[in-house]
């Protein structure tokens, strides 16, 4: 047996280690975990493919080139909002917040870790649906950064969201409420409609909507060449400082 | 001066209207290992939280190692076994293991670690799939892997079973060979009084009897036999000297107190004889644990 030298050497690790271990233990739960792999990969493909290829809808333009934005925008919110809302209210559930709270991570360092854990996600989404729209003809117009940065606000608003829910929230509740949320904002947030569908006076409120704001924002960039989209843009970040400061003033650890 | 690994002062905690820690002080010293004993709902585990920084105290006073509780300085320097749970469902036990480690800046070797405590074959097997045992020991693994001063350890060894227990009171005497400092929970009086150096009861939220085991049990003997059921005590009583005590609990079996000496030996198998009783398991023992936990915090069940 190996003998093991229990005399005490305490001391935190930098912080950089304790952040990249913690993301990296996040990332491989998202990716092993089948429902979110669902709600993450397997939904926006097949919304996608399914939509690309199918005529079901009526716009202008190469429907693929309407429907690869919206299905960004899904990506985003399924692993910024639904999956990080659901993991994180089971390990607030289960003990695992608090825990750690004993641990030398601080909980800042805790909230960089799930912060680059979503965004190693995102960008994985982002790979693969991109090289699957380029396969079924996308051309991408406009200035990448912008939509880069309207997919970063849109992470922050639903981040915010996601955290709003786990903290506050049974784990059960929050798994239920943020299945449904992503199932509501898929019809009504422009991801594969457009929003032209629904009655003017209505619009203006899914407007206003973060899932709408990023569809809308994202559709002016990169099907219609636009510049950088303001008003989407500026919805997103309301959304992100008013959800984010609401979770850190009510988040329970436990 | 170093500072006691533990030193709390009339510590309160309420949950409502419900006052679970009611000015209770201990001091657990550096390098010992202190066992606190209580009953369920005695305040245990509210007051070990209290330590590790998840509850704040309503009232009194709490160093640990000399830092208040909610130190950051103080995370690095202690290592915490909840009593149940803490851990990602779907994590492996090996991945936990590491992850843990990984928060350290000098942490012991996670796979030697894992072997040693019974769970090298389970480092690939999630946490949900790890009997209860399993998930004890990968817990007590996670709260030593940092090299920790002090380790606080909620009730580590209920529901484990024999040989787990076993394993896990050896850590527990290495730890403190080590020089690490130890303050655990228990139910378990065998538990406390193999394993620590201090013994604290706690009944109510407030410390009802504190000290080594030996101390708490006392120099004082009894004589114990086990005969037929209700015989008349009275008699022997009066043959015995002033100050003793004896008492049938429960029925058939006799306990007496008082100066146990050959005298009170030859007094009690005359008057056996004289009334014509054949003793079965008569022997002299020191008072346990149990006897002083149960005297203390009596029988009723709560």
């Amino acid at each position: 047996m190996t003998a093991l030298d229990f005399r005490p050497a305490p001391g935190a690790a930098p912080l950089p280690r304790m952040v990249a271990a913690q993301a990296g233990a996040e990332i491989r739960a998202i990716l092993r975990n089948g429902e979110q792999l669902l709600l993450t990969m397997i939904i926006p493909v097949l919304l996608l493919v399914g939509f690309a290829k199918a005529p079901l809808l009526n716009v202008p333009g190469a429907r693929v080139d309407f429907v690869a934005p919206g299905v960004l925008a899904l990506a985003v919110m399924s692993t910024a909002f639904t999956g990080q809302a659901i993991a994180t209210g089971f390990e607030r559930r289960y003990g695992v917040l608090k825990r750690l709270g004993a641990t030398p991570l601080s909980r800042p360092g805790l909230l960089l870790a799930k912060t680059v854990a979503v965004l190693a996600v995102e960008a994985l989404q982002v790979a693969v649906l991109s090289v699957v729209a380029l396969v079924l003809g996308w051309v991408p117009h406009g200035n990448p950064v912008w939509a880069l940065l309207l997919l970063l606000l849109g992470t922050a608003a639903f981040s915010g969201l996601g955290l709003l829910m786990a903290g506050t929230l049974r784990a059960e509740a929050t798994l239920a409420g943020a299945n449904l949320v992503y199932l509501v904002l898929l019809g009504l947030g422009g991801v594969v409609f457009p929003l032209s569908v629904y009655p003017e006076a209505f619009r203006p409120v899914l407007e206003a909507l973060p899932i709408g704001a990023l569809t809308t924002g994202l559709r002016a960039v990169l099907a219609e060449g636009s510049g950088f989209p303001l008003g989407p843009a500026c919805v997103l970040a309301i959304w992100a400082a008013v959800a984010l400061g609401l979770a850190s003033r009510t988040f329970r650890w436990e | 001066m170093i500072s006691p690994a533990v030193e709390i002062s009339g510590l309160v905690k309420r949950y409502g209207r419900t006052t679970a820690v009611d000015g209770l002080s201990l001091r657990c010293a550096r390098g010992e290992v202190t066992a606190i004993l209580g009953p369920n709902g005695a305040g245990k585990t509210s007051t070990i939280e209290v330590c590790e920084g998840f509850r704040r105290a309503d009232g009194g006073r709490v160093q640990v190692l000399g830092l208040d509780p909610g130190d950051p300085a103080l995370r690095p320097r202690i290592g915490v076994m909840p009593q149940s749970g803490g851990v990602p469902q779907a994590i492996r036990a090996g991945e936990w293991l590491r992850l843990v480690g990984r928060f350290h800046a000098h942490p012991l070797p996670a796979a030697a670690l894992l072997a040693r405590l019974g769970l090298a074959e389970h480092a690939r097997t999630p946490y949900r799939r790890l009997s209860g045992g399993q998930q004890q020991r990968l817990s007590l693994a996670a709260a030593v892997i940092g090299r920790p001063e002090l380790v606080f350890l909620d009730e580590p060894t209920a529901g484990l079973d024999p040989q787990a227990r076993h394993a896990c009171w050896d850590l527990v005497g290495e730890l403190r060979g080590a020089g690490v400092s130890v303050v655990l929970t228990t139910h378990y009086m065998d538990e406390a009084e193999r394993l620590a150096d201090h013994v604290v009861i706690i009944d109510h939220g407030r410390v009802v009897a504190e000290g080594a085991p030996a101390t708490l049990t006392g120099a004082e003997r009894q004589l114990r036999f086990r005969a037929r059921p209700q015989l008349n005590l009275d008699e022997l009583l009066a043959a015995l000297p002033p100050g003793s005590a004896a008492k049938e609990s429960p029925a058939g079996h006799y306990i007496i107190e008082g100066l146990v000496d050959p005298s009170l030996l030859a007094t009690v198998t005359a008057w056996c004889a004289a009334e014509g009783v054949t003793t079965e398991d008569l022997s002299i023992e020191r008072r346990t644990l149990e006897d002083v936990f149960l005297e203390l915090t009596g029988r009723e069940l709560r």
